[in-house]
């Protein structure tokens, strides 16, 4: 049984993890090499950093600080973030990622997606979609929410596993770090336009908000991040909690 | 020591990193003399079929890796490196090694990439199973597999959509279609019993 996957998420800035409310509000949640560990320790599927450090000179404490969490983790990890360039996405593979994970820089130029794609293989390719409800639709955000695209979530996603996309991180700007539950329509949407895995992001909250986004939004996986930061719940309790629901985890 | 090829695409790091953590003497080799000295290989592949092919050859490393295997050193293949253990793949042109019959194919029931942590079914332990219990989690990442039939040198199994090889032994040869070194506490394990496994396999 392939099972889905509970993956904590380390918003790092200038080399200390932070959280945000609605991509704005960002406060300091902890140091993210120790923070790694933890949920390594709880058993945590998989880590995502994503670097959103604001100055592109600070931005190689980011490959510092892969290096040092690839020596000890031995759990997948994914880095995103400010990724424009095959060289970037060499120099995150090289200091120890296993996935890297692209936002902004897709949408401007799809064609680094394919080549990535391409030259590194679709598996370690993740496409961030960051999207916020207008009216009936879910329209794409870049830019860490900052600029709109005019781009309709559902057909980008499709685009994206067509350029060779292995998986998509899908964020709910509506619901990021409001802890009111996921997305599940949005989530279900997607997922159900696409044959590539989703993981589902923003509105972590209740133990019940991620078991529906797996039973409802059918998402492969969820990601989290203040309510595992600020140890609402650990990632065992949310694991157990989906086992007793009929949920299939690793535990 | 443990060579860990470097044919100038895949992520070695994982793998240095995790034998470096097991205190396992490991060096990253791209040259055909490396190879034949070192005591142990492990070939960690990632990208697509025919690249791995054609970046082995294109370094001279094909032919002298093949007959390595084939005169009985220890060989660890992770990923692509089992499927190149087979004469070739749906996913690319390109000829593995043909050590294996068969042909790697494509998932077509469930969502491709096969992403994340599946159970191994153990048919037999071998020596990467040493104290590592059946129905195991361990972490998948990938789109083509081997299948099953008729293989007596699989070792586990792991079911999406389809039976498939997780695992298989032969001699001195061992692969993995999971990737051990990012397979937690489980994945160190099995590293270490392929590091400590004799030479004559």
């Amino acid at each position: 049984m392939l099972a889905k996957r509970i993956i904590p998420c380390l918003d790092v800035r200038e080399g200390r993890v932070v959280k945000g409310v609605k991509f704005l509000s960002i406060k300091d949640a902890g140091n993210p090499v120790a923070l790694a560990k933890a949920y390594n320790k709880q058993n945590a599927d998989e880590l995502v950093f994503l670097d959103i450090t604001a100055s592109y000179e600070k931005r190689k404490t980011i490959i510092d600080l892969v290096e040092k969490v690839a020596k000890q983790i031995f759990i997948p990890f994914t880095v995103g973030g400010g990724i424009s360039t095959i060289e970037d996405i060499r120099n995150l593979l090289k200091a120890g990622a296993d996935k890297i994970s692209i936002n902004t820089a897709a949408i401007n130029n799809p064609g680094l997606l394919k080549e990535a794609a391409e030259k590194f293989g679709s598996q370690c390719i993740v496409v961030a979609i960051d999207a916020k409800k207008i009216k009936n639709k879910w329209e794409i955000f870049v830019k860490g929410g900052r600029q709109a695209t005019g781009f309709d979530a559902v057909e980008w996603a499709k685009k994206v596993q067509e350029l060779g996309a292995g998986e998509i991180l899908l964020t709910s700007m509506n619901k990021d770090g409001t802890k009111e539950g996921y997305d599940l329509e949005l989530t279900r949407k997607i997922s159900e336009s696409v044959n590539i895995p989703i993981i589902a992001s923003g509105g972590a909250g209740s133990l019940e908000s991620i078991a529906k986004v797996f039973s409802e939004g059918k998402a492969d996986a969820a990601l989290a991040a203040s309510i595992f930061h600020y140890k609402k719940y650990s990632i065992k309790q949310v694991k157990r909690y989906l086992q007793k629901k009929g949920i299939g985890v690793r535990i | 020591m443990i060579a860990v090829i470097d044919y100038g695409a895949g992520n070695l790091k994982s793998v240095t990193n995790a034998l470096d953590y097991l205190k396992c003497e490991n060096k990253v080799v791209n040259s055909p003399e490396e190879l034949e000295n070192a005591d142990k290989i492990i070939f960690p592949g990632v990208g697509s079929f025919g690249d791995v092919v054609a970046r082995l050859n294109k370094r001279k490393l094909f032919k002298p890796l093949k007959e390595e295997i084939l005169n009985g050193k220890p060989y660890l293949g992770i990923c692509l490196g089992l499927q190149i253990l087979f004469e070739s793949s749906e996913e690319s042109h390109g000829k593995g090694f043909g050590i294996f019959r068969g042909k790697i194919e494509k998932f077509r029931a469930l969502k491709v990439p096969h992403i994340g942590w599946n159970q191994i079914k153990i048919i037999r332990p071998g020596n990467l199973f040493k104290d590592v219990k059946n129905n195991s989690f361990v972490y998948f990442d990938h789109s083509y597999y081997a299948g099953i039939k008729n293989k007596p040198m699989v070792t586990s199994a792991t079911d999406y959509g389809i039976d498939f090889i997780s695992a298989l032994e032969e001699g001195n040869i061992h692969a993995t279609q999971f990737h051990p070194e990012k397979s937690g506490a489980i994945g160190l394990k099995i590293l270490k019993n392929f590091a400590k496994c004799s030479p004559k396999g």
